[in-house]
């Protein structure tokens, strides 16, 4: 007869806190969030807006709040976060060749960090004015 | 097994590393335990040789698979202070004085101590039709072989590097939460054939790669490419299938057949 009785293990709910790889993986997943709470915001205020200057004043004056500062600051933070980490695995989507070798992955992310740059300022130009 | 008896020898005076292993004998044990050995330590004794010592010397019926020595042969995969490494490739130097635990690939059901079963993983190789699908069955011999410039060859020759040692799959939270996830190895296999210039299968393994269970499974947690011992980045692999996937969504809601 078979002693056969294959033992298997099971995965704890902490299984991301155990090696600093899937941790940091679990940061950019967590960092969605608090990009869907800040679209929130703005989409609230795009709504406020069509409903008259006084509603609109009401929701930029209310994000003046110290409150509301420092959530800016930290969604920010996380969004960088989130972009850098997402920028260096940009390569492993890319299948470029030139002269029949791959594109360098530093060409790549440089590419993204890059375009990232001129449309920040391109925005910022346009919110300005 | 003449060098593990030199090893003995000049260990005498030696420093000593400390080796846990969890153990498991079905036939025993309820449930795995850890087991602690003292061995005399070398810098440059691998962390299979290591185990081999403790088999010839302290505890014959520790159980672990190994073949080749030299990283090829793909069967000593194990958990080397809970990271997914070849014992073979793996050495002492990088641990030493700290202790060493060594534990089954995770994600899979341990057979025996260090020796766990891979049907499922073997399953999936198999099942990601793993050979050239030619464009025309009926090419003579005669006719002489399929050829192919380096460029052409470039485009798959990583992903076919693989040493089916499974690694990935013990490094991949998405197969450990979800056994049905087509998995890195069998996707990076798979794209290794549909990027090739011989091969004319790629819309049948197409079925395999759009599935749930397919690429779409992985949320691009890229453990598996940092622990692949031979540079196969299954990772790049399934982020390129799913642009490929995607293309045939689209082409599939303009024509659809
Ligand atoms: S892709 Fe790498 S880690 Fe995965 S089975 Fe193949 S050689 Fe091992
Ligand atoms: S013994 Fe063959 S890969 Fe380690």
């Amino acid at each position: 007869m078979s002693k056969r009785k294959p033992y298997r293990r099971e995965m704890n709910n902490d299984w991301w806190l155990k090696n600093i790889f899937y941790s940091k993986y679990m940061i950019r997943e967590g960092s969605s969030i608090f990009i869907t709470l800040y679209s929130l915001i703005l989409a609230w205020g795009v709504f406020r807006l069509s409903q008259g200057e006084e509603a609109f004043n009401a929701w930029l004056s209310a994000l003046q709040h110290p409150v509301s500062i420092v959530f800016h600051l930290l969604v920010l933070l996380i969004a960088l976060y989130h972009t850098i980490t997402w920028f260096s695995l940009a390569p492993k989507a890319v299948d470029l060749y030139i002269k029949g070798k791959p594109l360098d992955g530093k060409l790549i992310v440089a590419g993204h960090y890059i375009t990232f740059t001129i449309v920040t300022i391109f925005c910022l130009i346009v919110i300005m004015l | 097994m003449s060098t593990q008896a030199t090893h003995a020898q000049q260990a005498v005076v030696d420093k000593v590393i400390e080796i846990e292993i969890l153990r498991y004998r079905p036939e025993q044990d309820e449930k795995p335990f850890p087991q602690g050995f003292e061995i005399p330590y070398h810098p440059d004794m691998s962390i299979l040789e290591a185990l081999q010592y403790i088999k010839d010397h302290l505890d014959s019926s520790v159980s672990f698979r190994w073949s080749c020595r030299m990283a090829i042969c793909g069967s000593c995969g194990l958990m080397v202070n809970n990271i997914p490494k070849l014992g073979c490739k793996a050495f002492l130097r990088d641990y030493y004085p700290q202790k060493v635990t060594l534990e089954a690939l995770a994600n899979f059901p341990i057979e025996r101590d260090l020796v766990v079963v891979m049907d499922d993983f073997i399953k999936k190789l198999e099942e990601i039709k793993p050979y050239i699908i030619p464009e025309r069955d009926e090419k003579c011999l005669s006719e002489g072989t399929y050829q192919q410039t380096p460029e052409q060859m470039e485009k798959y020759a990583k992903f076919s590097m693989c040493i089916n040692c499974g690694l990935c799959y013990s490094a991949c939270p998405q197969y450990g939460l979800d056994k049905s996830f087509t998995g890195p190895a069998a996707l990076a296999l798979l794209a290794r054939y549909n990027r090739d210039s011989r091969d004319a299968g790629s819309a049948e393994r197409m079925k395999i790669v759009n599935q749930e269970q397919g690429v779409w499974s992985c949320t691009f947690v890229g453990y598996c490419s940092v622990v692949c011992p031979k540079g196969v980045d299954p990772a790049a692999a399934i982020q390129l299938l799913k642009v490929e996937s995607s293309k045939d969504y689209l082409i599939g809601m303009f024509k659809p057949d």
